[in-house]
């Protein structure tokens, strides 16, 4: 009697046809934990908005210091968003080797990924670390504050990136490539993505249109 | 049990169906039209190619086209069915940073506007 009354209305429903609606069943754990993932990069990047906001309102406020105009060096600027570009790149083909199950080609990208973002990091610090000895940290002024926080954020995504790039390709080493490591792997290439993404904004907002 | 099987189409819930949109020319074509964003940000930026109040604007427009650039090649955002509920989270989250930074410079330009000029040893 009960197993009837289950039954009758959902068997209407055509199977593979409006899945994420509700309708033909559960979405796969892929899709779900992409879902879950990404909701947590939208948050991520609601945070930032906070900084960049702060960064906004304060970037005129240099107190008698220097001004980014006479800070920023635009070539290691356009170096560093090009290391970004280009892991973002070899990251998503990394992604693609890991669903082929082609475990060599997603070393080599992973090592590739490592690297450029890691040259990332390395122009990051000795710009802030030439900034700090110049007297221009970020106890100088409220744009300086505001700059090594907005900035200094996205190094530390970075560098969180980077240990769970490590982290992942241990995995891969351990476990293989089994749907649960690609689902881990997928969180990953979400994360990596989205900070080029946050980089855009900081690399307009920040350099472009502070060091005109 | 015989119905849900149906349902599913003899597939479990959870289980992987592989299918992806992803695919090494899609990356590429993203990589190429990124760099092009970027390289022309940087022209924009530094050279009077745009009349000059106007850089800022095309320096915002730029940031937009390339974060597109991104969503659809590199994050496969794209109008499948799979996609609508991440859509539907990116129009949420855009539009609360749109409030965060957009009316936090409203509000903060508007007071300092009502300011009154400060003594110059309140400064310090």
């Amino acid at each position: 009697m009960t197993v009837t009354t289950i039954d009758t209305a959902p068997a209407a429903i055509p199977t593979g046809v409006a899945r994420g609606r509700g309708g033909g069943g559960p979405a796969p754990t892929r899709i779900v934990v992409a879902y879950g993932f990404w909701i947590f990069i939208l948050s991520d990047i609601v945070m930032f908005s906070a900084l960049f906001a702060a960064y906004a309102v304060l970037s005129g406020n240099t107190a008698g210091g220097p001004s980014g105009r006479e800070l920023f060096n635009l070539r290691n600027v356009f170096i560093e968003t090009l290391c970004l570009l280009f892991s973002s790149y070899t990251c998503g083909l990394g992604m693609l080797s890991a669903e082929r199950r082609q475990a060599g080609h997603f070393l080599i990208f992973a090592a590739l990924t490592f690297g450029l973002g890691a040259a990332f990091l390395l122009i990051e610090i000795s710009e802030f670390a030439g900034m700090v000895s110049r007297g221009a940290g970020p106890s100088r002024s409220a744009f300086l504050s505001s700059f090594f926080s907005l900035v200094g954020t996205h190094g530390a995504h970075v560098t969180a990136g980077l240990v769970w790039l490590v982290y992942m390709v241990g995995q891969v080493l351990a476990k293989g490539l089994r749907a649960a490591v690609l689902r881990r792997l997928a969180c990953f290439s979400l994360f990596w993505h989205a900070l080029d993404i946050v980089w855009i904004g900081v690399m307009t907002l920040v350099y472009l249109m502070g060091a005109p | 049990m015989d119905g849900s099987a149906r349902l599913f189409g003899d597939r479990p819930p959870g289980v992987e169906q592989q299918e992806s949109t992803a695919n090494f020319l899609s990356y590429t074509v993203g990589l190429g039209l990124a760099i092009l964003a970027t390289i022309g940000s940087f022209v924009v930026s530094q050279t009077d190619l745009l009349w000059a109040p106007g850089i800022p604007v095309g320096l915002v427009v730029l940031a937009f086209a390339q974060i597109g650039v991104h969503l659809v090649f590199f994050l496969h955002l794209g109008s499948g069915p799979d996609n609508t509920n991440n859509i539907l989270a990116l129009a949420f989250g855009v539009f609360i940073v749109f409030l965060v930074i957009g009316g936090s410079c409203w509000i903060i330009a508007n007071l300092h506007a009502n300011m009154m000029a400060m003594p110059a040893q309140m400064l310090h």
